[in-house]
């Protein structure tokens, strides 16, 4: 059961990076975005599948954090520079959600 | 010549943003999961804003990477280390091979 786990991901993963990196025709920098989304819908899938809640809240932390990336990329792609501003506040607000989770999910109050 | 070595410090940024999700995908336990992502995606995000730093030079885009450096290092460890002391305190076993736990065994020695 195990082996079988290993060879679907393996298969999965070499599909993706082949179509990636050998059929899209794109700038190599939306490439890269396509791995950091990659990325992201695994994340997802550990905030769905997660066993316990500190394992939502992690991957929500992560998930915050690579959206600072993509928009880095695509701020380089388009020549914008208002595109890091949407990350770091996204980023801003993950955080502060992350530290009131954690403090509700220990047992306390907000203002304790 | 300095926007390639920008693109290849993208390039390692992204890799080990990769390699950190995959880390959160198959470890076995809450806290290998936070230490292995939080340490590679929060270095993996620094790789990439570095590299457009040295891509854009010191215009309005590198400045705005430079606050967003500086806020990451301070943030990441900040988040990780309160989710890893409240899943602790909320009693979330260890996984089946670990063998040691400082943390419990100093409560023990307060009380």
């Amino acid at each position: 059961m195990k082996v079988i786990k290993w060879l679907i991901g393996l298969i999965i993963f070499i599909a993706f990076f082949y179509f990636n990196f050998f059929i899209y025709e794109g700038d190599f920098l939306l490439k890269l975005v396509n791995v950091i989304l990659l990325s992201a819908f695994l994340v997802l899938l550990r905030v769905i599948f997660g066993p316990t809640t500190a394992d939502r809240i992690v991957a929500v932390d992560i998930l915050g954090i690579l959206i600072i990336g993509i928009t880095g990329i695509l701020s380089i792609y388009y020549n914008e520079s208002f595109l890091i501003d949407i990350g770091l506040i996204w980023a801003l607000l993950s955080v502060i959600a992350t530290l009131a989770f954690s403090k509700i999910f220990e047992g306390r109050q907000l203002d304790d | 010549m300095i926007e390639t070595i920008g693109i290849i410090l993208i390039c390692i940024g992204v890799a080990f943003d990769f390699l950190g999700v995959l880390g959160l995908i198959r470890l076995p336990d809450v806290y290998n999961r936070l230490q292995a992502a939080t340490k590679c995606v929060t270095f993996g995000t620094m790789g990439i804003l570095i590299g457009l730093i040295f891509i854009k030079g010191f215009t309005l885009f590198g400045l705005k990477a430079l606050i967003g450096i500086v806020y990451i290092v301070l943030a990441a460890p900040t988040a990780a280390h309160a989710v890893a002391r409240a899943s602790h305190r909320n009693r979330i076993p260890l996984a089946d091979i670990s063998i040691v736990d400082k943390y419990e065994e100093d409560k023990e020695l307060k009380v």
